[in-house]
């Protein structure tokens, strides 16, 4: 026993080593692993401001463009808001009153206060929480596209895993065509992502546009994703090998909007009865 | 606590908050970034006991961690840089020796060595860096690229900082 003590005292710089870069490694396994490490993390109140000064001058350089995009979304909700009021119901229709379907959805905007573009695995800090209702896998947009999906949250921050994820897979739909494929991040260029499992018999081409699927319910149906920028099909390819380019410019990403699904546990639960019945 | 020390403690923090509010927003091409914080690391006294260098490494990687959402990425990679730091510094004593409570930079022995001593460290940290974050070899080469450009981003950086800031103490 001595021996064995005077052997690790000997070896003790490899043996801290040794147990140093387990604990580390097994921090970045559990951090991985989906909705991990609750506390570390910047929704971390003092992480989240001293992100959020950075953020700050960012953004000062930013305006310009955040104004825009803004004023845009402005005149699209004005165009739609004028197409509707004309069409009003007759007053002798059946309208349809049933408040869970009215508010299937509900939105909560939010200010990014930290975001990457460069890593593989990218997350984004935003400043709303659970006090202001913020939950584990409510859906992120912005008026141009698909941003992510909430992964932690603290009282008054959130952490959401950007589309810009390679981890991250997220259904969706080519709107010309109909058929249906998964969003993927290959972790090279932020402005593009793969679109997989489109069959061979499906013939794309550049410029369709592809849209999220709302088969998950994570996602409310038609948010848009990006358009198709690049078509190849080898000879020996099941699927085809499509290139998406991005609708969201997630490197000039300011204000986005997460989206809660009042009605996503009650799709969960009834898919979760029939599975486990399929199973039995 | 002497003022050595304390002067120590400042820089950690100096280097930490550069890293997180300046250098985090720093990326050239998609591809190179720079980890300036390392050179907190490689700039601590010769003769620090291995123990000690590696319980900085860690609480360094740590800390730079919880502001890049990666937790135990950075750390991995400093705690493994700081344990063959001693043995890189043991391989290529200049001539005479180190002197008592010398700091391996630029003043010690000329920017060449430096350069020597400081760049395959760089080098082998980002590599580890890169690959554990990229889960695999499965993006080997864009990976790698990734490494060398930033060795060489975050080596300039260093070189530069060193020319701005000479550590004049002994």
């Amino acid at each position: 026993m001595a021996r064995l003590f005077l052997f690790l005292y000997a070896n003790r710089a490899f043996f801290t080593f040794l147990l140093l870069e387990v604990f580390c490694a097994w921090m970045i396994v559990e951090n991985n692993r989906y909705q991990g490490a609750k506390f570390f993390n910047s929704s971390n109140r003092f992480i989240a401001e001293t992100n959020n000064v950075s953020q700050g001058v960012r953004e000062y350089f930013q305006l310009h463009e955040i104004n825009k995009a803004l004023a845009e979304e402005n005149a699209m909700l004005r165009n739609q808001l004028q197409k509707i009021s004309p069409s009003l119901q007759p007053v002798d229709s059946i309208v349809t009153n049933d408040s869970t379907e009215v508010n299937r959805f509900v939105y909560i905007s939010a200010k990014v206060m930290n975001n990457s573009v460069g890593r593989f695995t990218n997350f984004i800090t935003l400043n709303k929480g659970i006090d202001e209702g913020v939950e584990p896998d409510m859906a992120v947009i912005s008026s141009s596209g698909v941003v992510g999906k909430v992964k932690t949250v603290s009282n008054h921050y959130c952490v959401v895993t950007s589309l810009l994820n390679v981890d991250v897979m997220t259904s969706a739909v080519l709107k010309r065509t109909g058929h249906y494929g998964t969003i993927q991040w290959d972790g090279l260029n932020p402005y593009t992502a793969n679109l997989k499992y489109i069959p061979r018999h499906v013939k794309p081409v550049v410029g369709d546009t592809v849209v999220t699927s709302g088969y998950n319910a994570v996602f409310p149906q038609g948010i848009m994703i990006g358009v198709i920028s690049e078509v190849k099909l080898r000879d020996e390819e099941l699927f085809n090998d499509l290139k998406v380019k991005l609708a969201q410019d997630f490197r000039k990403l300011s204000y986005v909007t997460i989206v809660k699904s009042t009605l996503r546990h009650e799709q969960d639960s009834i898919e979760q009865s029939v599975n486990q019945i399929i199973r039995k | 606590m002497s003022r050595v020390n304390i002067l120590q403690i400042v820089s950690f923090f100096i280097y930490l908050f550069y890293q997180v509010l300046v250098l985090q927003n720093v990326v050239l091409f998609h591809t190179a970034f720079c980890f300036l914080y390392v050179a907190y690391l490689l700039l601590l006294p010769v003769e620090t006991n291995p123990l000690i260098l590696m319980g900085m490494g860690f609480v360094m990687g740590f800390t730079v961690d919880l502001f890049y959402e990666s937790i135990g990425l950075h750390a991995f990679a400093c705690v493994f840089v700081m344990y063959i730091r001693n043995y890189w510094l043991g391989s290529i004593t200049p001539q005479g020796g180190y002197d008592n409570n010398a700091l391996p930079s630029m003043q010690l022995a000329g920017i060449q060595w430096f350069s020597v001593y400081a760049m395959p460290l760089i080098f082998i940290h980002h590599v580890v860096l890169f690959f554990v974050e990229a889960g695999g070899f499965s993006m080997f080469w864009f990976t790698l690229l990734k490494a060398v450009a930033s060795t060489f981003f975050t080596t300039l950086a260093l070189l530069i900082a060193q020319f701005l800031f000479p550590n004049r103490r002994r």
